[in-house]
């Protein structure tokens, strides 16, 4: 069943069209991974579908049309995103970083589990929980932004470029959390310019190119695909 | 013969100026850090909207020359209705402290959403005009009432304390003299004291004081956490409001006359506060505030002592932005500006 779909959306910046009519369809329990180059438009993609620029078309989450509404509400709703370049609040402990991902959640003793349930996946949390978010490695920001959107146990998970400026091992273990999530249940979005770590977690993906979806299908025929590898993993 | 009877003199001159200057120093302590609780909480303020929207609140001033307004009012209308003489004088010091927060806070959210909030967009310096326009509105506002309803724009409130309390410094160590106090400078200090560990605890512990600081930091992200940055503006703007509307109130009781145009100086050197305590920094600017009043209550009291007669007291706030400017001039980013280095 179809969880997440965009049809025909269309996403301005002034005059600057950044999205030409994109269409997509997220199922519950997929990973679905969006590929492309630099200022392709998929940052602008995640942006829509959380109402973080203005768009035109279908958006629409769990059968209900989200596309006019504010970021905070979409938010509650069950959609989670971890920006690009992490944005976790420097400024604030690993503590209150993961309280804010909590916003929502009302029951303090939810928040706790929770807490705990975010150490399991990233034990180096734990260590930092007092620290603020700020003086953590790159990696361990990555990690608090991943557990930080987990925290509103949310319906599906939007990731976007995760893997941006870590060191190779590092990326590894990222992805290797995005595909246990998935493996348990979570619905997830992600975007990447490093295509052929994506298609590999993914089950389907999206290709895009100057603001439009150029080719889609399922991730394995998408890696063999001869146009894909010339343009996006040589 | 003659250098030494020169040195003589100057060694006695100083001795006099040190022993002079240490008789007053009590008094000069307690009167600036009753001055520099108005200017702290004032300067909280500022420093909270600035963290959040990057902008100088300049009608914040105004805000608290309404609440002193406000407080003082209420108190005379109580008065005119006969309430006051059966009422002890700490209810009513409680009544007109909350009336006139409650008004400003209100008065706060209500100026954001119509003069500020449709600007947010715009460049700063718009919202600047904004803010100095609305400051004039509430000057003009505030003497058009008080003069039709009291025929002067100023106005002599009723002082809830006016005793003086003696505190015997001169036991502690005989060089200093004894200290005079309004008991209501005790109150200004307890109130101000209160409303800034309250204000400190909620913004460190609470989850909308947490949500504020993640909202200053980086707005956007913070709307993605489900955070309601609107509320979050107005909440900030509520609580800077009503401690500025509150402190107005402790402000009248403690000068007893005030009139529309008192925001203006007092919000200078809050804002001032704020700037050396580094601005957005909610701490910062307590401390700021203290430092600046102990300041110029310092000067006021010595600046004839020390350069024999040649500058007197009134050149205190000279002398208090003198020094400002010269640790700016080193630490630019304010005594507490940010030290986190962040990592992008």
């Amino acid at each position: 069943m179809s969880l997440l779909q965009l049809q025909n959306v269309h996403a301005y910046y002034g005059a600057i069209e950044a999205l030409k009519g994109i269409s997509l369809t997220v199922n519950e329990g997929e990973i679905v991974t969006l590929i492309g180059s630099n200022g392709a438009g998929k940052s602008t993609t995640l942006k829509s579908i959380c109402g973080q620029v203005k768009t035109q078309g279908a958006i629409s989450f769990n059968g209900r049309e989200i596309g006019s509404q504010p970021p905070h509400q979409t938010a509650s709703e069950g959609i989670a995103h971890v920006p690009e370049g992490r944005r976790i609040f420097s400024r604030l402990t690993v503590k209150e970083n993961l309280e804010m991902g909590a916003f929502s959640v009302k029951d303090k003793k939810l928040i706790k589990e929770r807490t705990e349930q975010a150490f399991v996946y990233f034990p180096r949390l734990k260590e930092r929980f007092g620290q603020l978010g700020g003086t953590m490695s790159g990696g361990e920001q990555q990690m608090l932004a991943i557990a930080r959107a987990l925290m509103m146990k949310p319906r599906i998970l939007l990731l976007d470029e995760p893997s941006m400026g870590l060191a190779p091992i590092i990326v590894e273990q990222i992805f290797d959390i995005i595909q246990e999530l998935n493996r348990e249940g979570m619905t997830i979005l992600l975007v990447e310019q490093n295509a052929y770590q994506a298609l590999q977690i993914a089950h389907r993906g999206y290709v895009i190119q100057t603001g439009e979806i150029i080719m889609e299908g399922e991730a394995n025929l998408l890696l063999s695909n001869d146009q894909v590898k010339e343009a996006y993993l040589a | 013969m003659l250098y030494l009877f020169c040195g003589f003199y100057i060694h006695k001159r100083g001795f006099n100026m040190i022993s002079e200057i240490l008789q007053t120093l009590p008094q000069v302590l307690v009167d600036g850090l009753t001055l520099g609780a108005v200017y702290a909480v004032v300067a909280i303020g500022y420093t909270m909207v600035y963290g959040i929207l990057e902008f100088i609140n300049f009608a914040h001033g105004e805000i608290f020359m309404t609440g002193a307004f406000v407080g003082t009012s209420t108190l005379l209308i109580f008065n005119t209705a006969g309430l006051l003489s059966g009422m002890p004088g700490w209810v009513a010091y409680i009544l007109i402290l909350v009336t006139a927060m409650l008004f400003t806070g209100l008065m706060g959210v209500g100026i954001e959403r119509v003069a500020y909030r449709p600007l947010r967009k715009a460049p700063k310096l718009i919202t600047l005009i904004s803010a100095i326009g609305v400051s004039f509105l509430l000057q003009d506002i505030v003497r058009f009432i008080a003069d039709l309803k009291t025929g002067s724009f100023l106005v002599t409130g009723i002082s809830l304390y006016n005793e003086n309390v003696k505190i015997k410094t001169s036991s502690i160590w005989d060089s200093f003299d004894d200290a005079f106090l309004k008991t209501n400078s005790i109150i200004v200090l307890a109130v101000a004291v209160l409303l800034m560990i309250g204000l400190d605890i909620f913004i460190n512990r609470t989850k909308w004081g947490v949500a504020m600081r993640a909202v200053a930091q980086d707005r956007e992200t913070a709307s993605l956490m489900s955070i309601n940055v609107n509320k979050v503006i107005a909440l900030t703007f509520f609580i800077g409001s009503a401690l500025g509307g509150g402190t107005g109130v402790l402000f009248a009781q403690q000068y007893g006359t005030i009139d529309p145009y008192i925001g203006f100086i007092l919000g200078l050197k809050a804002f001032t506060a704020a700037v050396l305590g580094g601005i957005g920094n909610v701490r910062g600017a307590m401390f700021g505030g203290l430092f600046i009043g102990v300041l110029e209550m310092f000067s006021a009291a010595n600046l004839g002592i020390i350069t024999s007669g040649n500058f007197g007291g009134e050149y205190k706030d000279v002398v208090a932005f003198i020094i400002l400017i010269t640790i700016l001039i080193f630490k630019p980013e304010g005594l507490f500006g940010r030290a986190v280095k962040e990592k992008v």
